[in-house]
């Protein structure tokens, strides 16, 4: 049976990983960044207000998948903006994504920890045995 | 750990063979215990370090080595650039030269007891910390690459801070070779309003009580005295680094192939030292750390102004500031010969035994200070450089305690609010943006840094000097 999509973390030593699993790649992309953000805050506490789109290429899956979470690294970083729904849309080696958020909100959201990046390490975008896509790797913070 | 595949040389050496493709052996100093406790990983990443092209002599993992992104956390390794030796930014971390400064205060308890309530309110409301957080220093292009040009020599420049200081800062607060063009727009557009910013994680501001005092002539060198008081600040290269790893990472890992190296892990992404790429990263990663003694030496002038308003006699001369995520060129004696070798230190400290060149006139025969950060709620330590300290591992040390636990597992089982009242309770006072932050950091889970520096001093690696326990902590 084929699971709705979802998302959850698993363990690191020092950091911790990101975990998306859909039925297709672009939904487990878009789930493993609400991962990301359930990092550093409860997801649920962020209104989708505003929208920012970025756009990435690489040569695989994998590098795709650090590429997009290191997009929306940038874009908190910069705007000051933590984001809660996510949008992915592949093309061949292309993505094009689109982040909701809202104004970072001391107060508001709690944050625990700034991720300064996605990493290598347990780095994979597979089909697991029901056919679902996992997109996961760890986030340095 | 399994410490079967390890040859014991002594209680705190432990040395894996050359096999494979490894080209050089692996050495890890601990303790027998810290080796047990050790993650399976630091084995596989250690030995794999011992494979890259040009690595020289043996690839080494420090006392608090834990699993990290290619390199293990508290790993040091050199290469040879003229024996097809790479840099690798991995090998150097996200937080580009992120590491320890102390201050002396000239204050005792005494001084600092009945006010401590407002000093780290003080601290908290003039330091930026945690998530989001920006510094009042907005650098336009010209000013961002002279202070990626500068380091801590810029800020003093711009009235962050005493001449003084610089001497006290390992290269003398100012990298050189640092090539801020090739440090990317992205890189600098994170770091615009960065600067004089704390970071989130592991990274605070302490003022410390020295509780106790092992060597006292060193520590007389250094100006230590039981029942002084200090202050630690930790941070990094915040935005600026995290980017240029990021990028570097990414492209050293798609071009390894192009330069016939062959990646076990594509976290080791590497290039080798001449090449183009190689180079580049060169340039941008000493940027990073000029971008890190910076945002020390600003955070430091912060820190003077918020002492200067609570307890006005407070005299924050600087003790030294180290680094213990680089790669730097230094001189290292290999079979009788001195070598010109690029060192990574990721998670690790260097330290110089006495009488080395680049030491401040006032630590020649003293050695090296090595600062090592502990948990909130436990012990940091003040360590020196020593006479054998070159023999292992290039003159390195340990950096910190290491997590016991991860995240999850720590917010799993302490709650922030009864952390910091906990705290409070022993007479520490913590304040932080967030809680779940100080959850994650709670002082139960990191390791026993009293045992990691324990095994540093037994190892040969550097003598324990001084204890420091905390009166007051920022964290971010």
């Amino acid at each position: 049976m084929i699971a709705k999509a979802h998302w959850e973390h698993f363990e690191h030593g020092a950091d911790i990983g990101v975990r998306g699993i859909a039925p297709t790649v672009a939904e487990a992309f878009a789930q493993a960044a609400y991962a990301m953000s359930a990092v550093i805050c409860d997801p649920s506490k962020i209104a989708a207000r505003d929208c920012v789109t970025v756009a990435c290429s690489a040569p695989d899956y994998e590098f795709l998948l650090v590429d997009w979470l290191n997009a929306i690294v940038y874009e908190m970083a910069t705007r000051h903006m933590l984001f809660t729904r996510f949008e992915v849309t592949l093309s061949g080696d292309q993505l094009s994504g689109a982040l909701w958020g809202e104004a970072l909100d001391i107060a508001k959201h709690q944050p625990a920890v700034e991720v300064k990046g996605a990493t290598y390490t347990e780095l994979k975008v597979a089909q697991d045995e029901q056919g679902q896509w996992v997109a996961q790797c760890v986030v340095d913070v | 750990m399994d410490l079967s595949r390890f040859h014991k040389i002594s209680d705190y050496e432990w040395r894996v063979e050359a096999r494979g493709k490894m080209r050089v052996p692996a050495i890890i100093y601990a303790s027998e215990t810290l080796m047990q406790e050790m993650d399976e990983k630091v084995f596989e990443q250690v030995t794999n370090v011992a494979a890259l092209p040009g690595i020289v002599k043996a690839s080494y993992a420090m006392p608090d080595a834990h699993w990290g992104y290619g390199f293990p956390i508290g790993g040091v390794a050199a290469f040879d650039a003229d024996a097809g030796g790479v840099v690798s930014a991995g090998g150097v971390g996200f937080d580009i030269s992120c590491g320890v400064r102390t201050l002396h205060t000239g204050l005792t308890l005494a001084d600092v007891e009945p006010l401590k309530k407002q000093l780290v309110d003080t601290l908290y409301a003039r330091i930026p910390a945690g998530v989001g957080s920006t510094g009042s220093l907005r650098l336009n292009m010209d000013e961002m690459n002279a202070m990626l040009s500068g380091g801590a020599q810029w800020a003093v420049a711009r009235g962050y801070g005493w001449e003084a200081d610089l001497e006290r800062i390992e290269e003398r607060g100012c990298m050189a070779g640092a090539d801020p063009a090739q440090v990317s727009e992205f890189a600098k557009r994170r770091q615009r309003d960065e600067v004089g910013t704390l970071g989130s994680g592991n990274h605070y501001l302490e003022v410390q009580l020295v509780r106790e005092i092992y060597e006292p002539i060193i520590a007389h060198a250094f100006g230590l005295h039981e029942g002084d008081v200090v202050v630690s600040i930790h941070c990094g290269s915040r935005g600026l680094g995290h980017q240029i790893g990021t990028e570097f990472l990414k492209s050293m890992a798609l071009t390894a192939r192009e330069h016939g190296i062959e990646l076990p892990d594509r976290e080791l992404a590497c290039a080798p030292i001449k090449s183009d790429i190689g180079q580049r990263y060169l340039g941008a990663m000493r940027a990073a750390i000029n971008c890190a003694l910076a945002n020390r030496q600003v955070i430091t002038h912060l820190t003077r102004a918020a002492f200067a308003a609570v307890l006005p006699q407070a005299r924050l001369d600087l003790l030294y500031d180290v680094s213990h995520n680089t790669c730097k060129v230094e001189q290292h004696m290999v079979d009788g010969k001195q070598r010109k070798l690029f060192v990574h230190r990721k998670g690790a400290t260097r330290a110089y035994g006495p009488n080395h060149p680049e030491l401040p006139a006032a630590y020649r025969h003293a050695g090296q200070p090595v600062l090592i950060g502990g948990s909130m709620g436990t012990a940091s330590y003040i360590l020196a450089g020593r006479e054998e300290s070159e023999e292992h591992a290039w003159a390195s040390a340990c950096h910190g305690a290491g997590r016991a636990m991860s995240r999850t597992q720590a917010t799993k089982r302490w709650r922030g609010r009864e952390l910091i009242d906990d705290l409070a309770h022993r007479g520490i006072l913590v304040r932080s943006p967030s809680m779940r932050g100080v959850a994650e950091e709670a002082p139960g889970a990191y390791k026993d840094v009293s045992a990691v520096v324990d095994a540093a001093d037994h190892a040969g690696l550097t003598h324990k000097v001084a204890k420091l326990t905390p009166l007051v902590c920022v964290k971010g």
